[in-house]
């Protein structure tokens, strides 16, 4: 690690700059890349901390929705009384992000575009149709969330580019989400599976919008349109939650291993989306 | 590659140190401000036996890049006993035997007082959760439950007083 400079710029422009360097890497809570550092895996010339940075710090209230900056921790969020309640889903997923002191640091963007198919706040973000705001040598630009990551460890992010914010689009009345996961302990381990759900009824408890994300079931978070339509003009009968388990079962290409074979990540994906359905179309109701 | 310059607030007093290039908080602490006090178990976040309080956030110094400290207040175990009089968590540590090796001690300290500041009645489920990210080889967890619960008890009471 002897070739390793740290800069803290405090603008985005400075940062744009900063990491157009060969081999330079953002910063924002760590929790993956010092980890990552340590085991000799990145080899980064140049760490640029985003954390200084104003606009990429904090959450913010903005055309009905939410801007959520890239650097804002896991623990930011849980504190976050109105985006809590708007978005109890997209807060769930990051706060299940490792233990309390992962959290003090840990961020959405950072889960992101670590790009670990297995990221906890990602099916959550895809769900709610998240939107980050990406800026680069090239100027800004928008980008659905579900763009970023392309494959393990892999993003969509040109040389230079970085996640300045995201944001979350205005809540209708009568709308909410939820994610699960299951993992093989109760606390600090990795997803086998996750389903976020999405959901939007009228004044008669129905679906009129819906979208639903899994994760750890394929090399990136996967957004499943079939599975959100398998929901709409329903009340979540059990014909509703079947169509959207087969829906869900079918956009799986999981990978075997000592967390879970594929076939069981299949099965598991498609209750965990019934589970979390149900307990978004709950939360909506009273929303 | 040259060291950077830091300079921070440790508990409540001003520091400077050099950092070398890499270097984490964990590091920095143990090898150029002489406070040996956080421990290194893993180096990956895991352990939590290099728990510190960074801007009143509880977070592993060994996820910590040491320049990332500049300007700002960090708070370790060798603060934790104020003028000589054990913090109630301390003191219910030793109370109800929470700690064997000790190895783990700092960081759970550290960790505790986090939580009974942010929530001063906590459940026992709520301290167990709070407390995940911190591993014991030796004691079970039970006696470090029932030594927070306690400390906890004990410190709403001086609030009361
Ligand atoms: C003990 C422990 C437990 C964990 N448990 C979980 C878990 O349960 N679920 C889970 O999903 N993850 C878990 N993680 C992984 C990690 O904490 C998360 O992925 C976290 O959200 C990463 O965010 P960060 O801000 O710390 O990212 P960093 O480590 O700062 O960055 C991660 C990567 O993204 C890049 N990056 C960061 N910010 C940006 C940006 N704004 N724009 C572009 N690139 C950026 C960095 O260059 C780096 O490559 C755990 C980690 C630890 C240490
Ligand atoms: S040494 Fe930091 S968490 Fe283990
Ligand atoms: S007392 Fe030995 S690790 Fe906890």
């Amino acid at each position: 690690m002897s070739q390793l400079n740290y800069i803290a710029p405090t603008t985005a422009d400075e940062a744009v700059k900063a990491l157009a360097a060969a081999g330079a890497r953002p910063l924002a809570g760590g929790t993956d890349l010092l980890v990552q550092l340590r085991a000799g895996r990145a080899k980064p010339s140049v760490i640029v901390d985003l954390k200084r940075i104003d606009a990429a710090r904090g959450i913010r209230s903005e055309g009905g929705g939410f801007v959520i900056g890239a650097a804002t921790s896991g623990a930011e969020l849980s504190e976050h009384a109105a985006l809590v309640k708007a978005w109890p889903g997209v807060v769930e997923g990051a706060n299940l992000i490792g233990s309390t002191q992962v959290q003090g640091r840990a961020t959405m963007a950072g889960n992101l575009c670590n790009g670990s198919p297995a990221a906890d706040s990602v099916p959550g973000l895809i769900a709610a149709r998240a939107v980050c705001v990406v800026v680069g040598p090239n100027g800004r630009r928008e980008a659905p969330v579900e763009q970023i990551p392309t494959g393990p460890g892999q993003t969509s992010l040109a040389q230079g580019e970085f996640v300045l914010e995201m944001r979350l689009p205005p809540r209708p009345a009568r709308s909410s989400d939820a994610y699960l996961r299951l993992i093989p302990r109760t606390e600090m381990d990795i997803a086998v599976a996750g389903a976020a759900v999405n959901l939007v009824l009228d004044a008669a408890g129905v679906v009129t919008e819906a979208h639903v994300a899994i994760g750890a079931v394929a090399p990136t978070a996967l957004l499943v349109a079939e599975a959100g339509a398998a929901l709409v003009g329903t009340k979540l009968d059990d014909a509703a939650l079947a169509k959207l388990d087969a829906a869900v079962r079918a956009a799986c290409r999981p990978i075997s291993d000592k967390r879970g074979t594929a076939a069981y990540r299949t099965k598991i994906a498609g209750v965990l989306a019934r589970r979390a359905a149900q307990i978004a179309y709950d939360r909506a109701g009273k929303a | 590659m040259s060291k950077t310059h830091v300079t921070t607030t440790i508990n409540g007093d001003a520091v400077e140190f050099l950092a070398e290039p890499g270097a984490t908080l964990l590091d920095a602490l143990r090898d150029e401000v002489g406070l040996t006090g956080s421990k290194e178990g893993c180096g990956s976040g895991d352990c939590g036996a290099c728990s510190v309080i960074l801007d009143g956030r509880l977070v592993c110094s060994c996820l910590v890049l040491a320049p990332e400290v500049e300007g700002r207040r960090v708070e370790t175990i060798e603060g934790l006993a104020k003028d000589g009089h054990l913090h109630a968590v301390q003191q219910k540590f030793l109370e109800h035997a929470a700690l064997q090796c000790g190895f783990c001690t700092p960081g759970l300290l550290m960790a505790s007082k986090a939580l009974l500041d942010a929530n001063p009645d906590p459940t026992e489920t709520e301290a167990r959760y709070w407390l995940a990210g911190n591993l014991c080889r030796c004691t079970g967890y039970d006696k470090i439950i029932k030594a927070v619960l306690d400390a906890a008890a004990e410190l709403r009471q001086e609030r009361v007083a």
